[in-house]
């Protein structure tokens, strides 16, 4: 038995509110699309409005890491628990104002009808999700098998986003009315990029964790 | 290297050449094996100690660290169950062999214990203690000595006014500044110091530390230490003991970074010892 059990149920604790924050976000994402794709105006607003708890569990994830290393003086895994649990938050609350940004955009669409239906759009979520569940299990089981899996997903994401933009500029061109409305689907393709992005990183902190090193799996 | 008499060309000024060009190695410790009656308190030590290196050693209690460290000067040898195989090479040459004597060892190896052991002495006898026996009686000189040693253990503002007041009237952390300014006295090459700071309060504790990272300039310091976060914070290297055996030797930044050994780990973690 550990001589250091209440450390140990801390650090739990730590990594069980940070799932919770990843748990919420790909609900807020998965909620955006939702939105985005029924044009659904009051979800939309439902979601910018709960993006306040993700700050808030934001902010208690780093005000309790940083308490358990005033107090613990924790060294070599242990301090490596605690930094990438800094880490991850900050990667995870930035997807999470993701959803808030593809909210805003399906305000800004309103309930004029979609230039196309929005498959690629979809399909990126759809992996960048499953990139973010697979992350999270990778860090909750300190799996880099599970985390180089999610690295590999984002070279799809990053196509599908080529693909997506492509699309829209040439659709832009038949359609020069509905700029705005190209230019937001754009952006939102844009911002699942990025989430995917910030899923990698998630994966690169699960390896740092394990290894004790950096590594690039964004290359 | 004999040097049986206090002189200017001191082993530290021979140090201090050294480290300008290339660092060496002070010790040198081969299969180390060292018995107390059928205990095997030290197991096959192979460790290679830099010169002007703060080099720590952990671990736990009864792990060997303090015998290992006794050994350095021969002290260990004081208590008369003990057996010693293999070698122990201070620059390059064994501490064992029979014609290096004792004393000359501990002219280059200073030592400074757990609690601070002042003599009952005033301040000032405390210092030349050391260079009297050596022959030094130039009352100038001995002057020079206390003032060189008293800055170097950074302890002079604070007893200058005072030289020949009793040691006993210091505090604790002054107290054992001040044997560390004794230690200096003899112009060491090597200081050894077996839990210099476990007696004294947080910022003695401090100060002390500061002082270590100043003296490496000059000499090299081989430290036992409980307080693992000590270790992470003044020494270069950090040797990991446990049963008498040395588990991992490497950069202190390595050891409480990312350990190789899982027992590493586990003791700096605190899940064990």
């Amino acid at each position: 038995m550990s001589v250091r059990e209440k450390f140990d149920d801390e650090l739990i604790r730590l990594q069980q509110k940070l799932i919770e924050l990843g748990e919420f976000a790909e609900s807020a994402l998965s909620k955006s699309i939702l939105a985005l794709e029924t044009k659904n105006i009051e979800l939309a607003i439902e979601i910018m409005e709960d993006d306040i708890k993700a700050d808030v569990l934001y902010e208690e994830i780093n005000d309790f890491a940083i308490l358990l290393i005033a107090k613990q003086q924790p060294v070599a895994i242990d301090l490596r628990r605690i930094i990438v649990a800094i880490k991850i938050a900050t990667d995870i609350e930035r997807i999470a104002d993701f959803a808030v940004n593809i909210a805003k955009s399906t305000i800004r669409i309103g309930s004029e009808e979609h230039v196309k239906p929005i498959v690629h759009i979809k399909e990126m979520y759809s992996i960048m999700i499953k990139m973010l569940k697979l992350s999270l299990e990778a860090f909750n089981e300190e799996d880099i098998v599970k985390a180089k899996k999610v690295a590999d997903m984002d070279d799809k994401v990053d196509d599908l986003y080529g693909e997506t933009i492509l699309d829209l500029m040439k659709i832009s061109v038949s359609m020069p009315d509905r700029l705005p409305q190209i230019t937001q689907l754009s952006f939102t393709s844009r911002y699942l990029e990025r989430a995917a992005d910030h899923v990698t990183n998630i994966a690169e902190h699960v390896f740092y964790l394990v290894k004790g090193r950096q590594y690039d799996l964004n290359s | 290297m004999t040097v049986s008499t206090f002189t200017a060309n001191s082993a530290a000024n021979t140090v201090k050449d050294k480290t300008e060009s290339k660092k060496g190695m002070v010790y040198n410790t081969k299969d180390l094996n060292l018995w107390y009656g059928e205990t095997h308190a030290l197991k096959n030590i192979n460790l290679e100690i830099q010169e002007n290196d703060v080099t720590a050693i952990i671990g736990p209690s009864g792990c060997g660290k303090s015998t290992y460290i006794k050994t350095l000067n021969r002290m260990v040898e004081l208590t008369p169950i003990v057996k010693i195989s293999g070698d122990i090479q201070y620059r390059e040459k064994s501490i064992f062999d029979k014609n290096f004597k004792v004393e000359d060892l501990r002219t280059h190896v200073g030592m400074v214990f757990q609690k601070p052991n002042p003599f009952p002495k005033s301040i000032y006898e405390n210092v030349v203690y050391g260079p009297k026996i050596h022959g030094i009686r130039d009352k100038k000189v001995l002057d020079q000595i206390v003032e060189k040693s008293l800055r170097g253990a950074a302890i002079w503002d604070e007893v200058k006014d005072r030289l020949h007041e009793n040691a006993y009237g210091l505090s604790g952390g002054q107290q054992q500044r001040l044997c560390i300014a004794r230690c200096l006295a003899i112009e060491p090459d090597v200081i050894l110091m077996d839990e210099p700071t476990s007696a004294l309060d947080p910022i003695s504790t401090l100060k002390v530390e500061e002082l270590v990272q100043e003296l490496k300039k000059d000499f090299s310091i081989i430290i036992v230490t409980h307080n693992m976060q000590q270790a992470a914070r003044i020494s270069d290297k950090t040797a990991f003991f446990l049963n008498g055996e040395v588990i991992e030797y490497a950069d202190t930044d390595v050891i409480f970074s990312n350990p190789t050994d899982k027992r590493t780990e586990d003791y700096i973690t605190g899940r064990f010892g």
